[in-house]
């Protein structure tokens, strides 16, 4: 009876162009609900491996090292760059009121609050997000997380903990590298080619920059490192079909965590300012 | 020690496994014989509870694994070693770190004493001085060996073979036939292969179990399998 009304809703489905619509449009959404389920559930169990026993300190300090060290000539790069023309745009906006004083203000509280996490995170997205999804991605084709299943070691200890821990730590650090740079840069624009009185620049940052910007900016880092690792190994434990999944997979991790850092950004700005 | 019982398994409405029974016999080596793609990785893996059946009962040493969490399924895996098809070393750690990789997670044996469980089982595989090299250094027959080496890292007591000779040319394949009745000859597990090369299956089994449609249609000495009167399998050995 039940077989027959789900067959006949089914016939029904078919022969109306409307439902057969409304289906076509609502399945990105289903699949969108059931991936973040997914990735929620990766995120509890990987929570509940952190606690347990052994802690693989060995990997999580190789994953850091990966993850920040290795980071840190692009985040010097950009962190720099992006200071010094976030200081020549403002320099030239200000300059038509005579609010030039504020550049350097302006750059610190910009770099610190965002774009110094938001840059950072993105470029770490790019370098080492879309390696732990090829990494992973390459593991799963080729048997060897199911190597690890057979050797009684759970992949998500062994594979997603440590990279998690690693990218949500380093990524603070990185910040701190990459506000530094931005600001350092900014100062160089301003005072030594736009010829802004130096001592003015500097106490008009220690006026307005306070250490809670400093500090919100640094836990915005660490939840941008929690959702490009998370993200990066989902896609990668979840690859399927050989190296043209893999290609694919890095693809869309790279694609979604850029988004979502940007979406939750808007969050996080919105609660902590 | 290893039983099968009425095991079904579908993948996207198609019927891999349609209520399979098996018993493996301890101490031998059993080969399951079938066409590409016919469900023979799937049943091995099965076995190991790398996937799960939609029903029946998957029984090795009386426990159903079937039916365990993941922390019951780890203990139970303690007593398996697999080969896969490809070997599946990590390619990120050198021929040594492979083989001492169970050593290292599931025993406290000194770094000296892992070391020498190493060469050893390095040596039992025939290989020697690859120590330090990388899996991308090695041919497919030695990654094979070196795979072997890792899956008996832990003397376990059943060893599960992925299609092993496959992509091997004739003489390295009848080196990893011999490798694989001196291991267990040696060490006295429980081998259970897959394969679909029928000279190296008559050449290595005690029993040889014939898979087709999802089904165990046949099993037997080598000999029995031979003089068969089953169409397929008579078909299958050519």
């Amino acid at each position: 009876m039940g077989y027959e009304s789900s067959n006949h809703r089914s016939n029904e489905a078919d022969r109306n162009p409307m439902i057969r619509l409304l289906e076509l449009a609502g399945r990105p959404f289903i699949i969108a609900v059931e991936e973040s389920g997914r990735i929620i559930l990766l995120l509890i169990s990987a929570s509940t491996w952190m606690l347990r026993p052994p802690f693989r300190f060995r990997v999580i300090f190789k994953q850091m090292e990966f993850v920040g060290v290795n980071s840190i000539f692009v985040v010097l790069i950009t962190g720099t760059f992006t200071g010094m023309v976030f200081a020549l745009q403002s320099y030239h906006g200000f300059k038509m009121f005579g609010g030039e004083s504020l550049v350097g203000a302006t750059v610190a509280l910009g770099v610190t609050r965002e774009l110094g996490p938001v840059f950072t995170a993105l470029m770490v997205t790019g370098r080492v997000g879309s390696a732990m999804t090829a990494e992973l991605g390459t593991m799963k084709v080729t048997e060897q997380i199911d190597a690890l299943h057979t050797m009684s070691v759970n992949p998500i200890h062994y594979l997603v903990m440590p990279r998690i821990v690693a990218a949500i730590v380093m990524l603070p650090v990185l910040t701190i590298v990459s506000d530094f740079v931005g600001i350092l840069g900014g100062y160089f624009v301003g005072v030594e080619l736009m010829k802004i009185n130096s001592g003015i620049f500097i106490a008009k940052i220690v006026e307005f920059v306070e250490l809670e910007d400093i500090f919100n900016g640094l836990i915005k880092a660490a939840c941008f490192g929690l959702i490009l690792s998370l993200i990066g190994c989902y896609k990668g434990i979840r690859t399927t079909g050989g190296a043209e999944g893999v290609g694919k997979a890095t693809t869309q991790s790279v694609v979604l965590s850029s988004v979502t850092i940007f979406i939750s950004d808007y969050f996080l700005t919105s609660f902590m300012f | 020690m290893i039983k099968l019982i009425k095991i079904c398994k579908s993948f996207k409405g198609q019927k891999v496994l349609d209520n399979l029974d098996l018993k493996i016999e301890p101490e031998k080596i059993t080969v399951i014989i079938g066409r590409s793609g016919g469900g023979k990785s799937v049943l091995l893996k099965h076995i190991i509870g790398l996937i799960k059946p939609d029903s029946g009962q998957v029984l090795v040493n009386g426990v159903d694994t079937a039916k365990l969490n993941d922390k019951e399924l780890n203990e139970i895996r303690k007593v398996f070693g697999m080969l896969f098809q490809d070997a599946a070393l990590f390619d990120s750690m050198t021929v040594g770190e492979n083989v001492a990789f169970p050593l290292k997670e599931h025993t406290k044996l000194s770094k000296k004493e892992i070391d020498e469980i190493v060469e050893e089982k390095l040596l039992a595989v025939d290989l020697k001085n690859v120590t330090h090299k990388m899996p991308s250094e090695l041919s497919g027959g030695m990654r094979k060996r070196v795979g072997l080496a890792r899956a008996i890292a832990l003397n376990p007591k059943i060893v599960l073979f992925d299609e092993p000779t496959t992509g091997l040319d004739p003489i390295m394949c009848e080196g990893i036939d011999n490798l694989v009745i001196n291991t267990q000859r040696h060490t006295k597990a429980t081998f259970v292969v897959i394969s679909h090369d029928i000279r190296s299956t008559f050449k290595i089994a005690h029993k040889v179990a014939m898979l087709y449609k999802g089904k165990i249609i046949k099993i037997g000495t080598p000999e029995e399998i031979r003089l068969s009167n089953n169409p397929v399998v008579k078909r299958f050995i050519g």
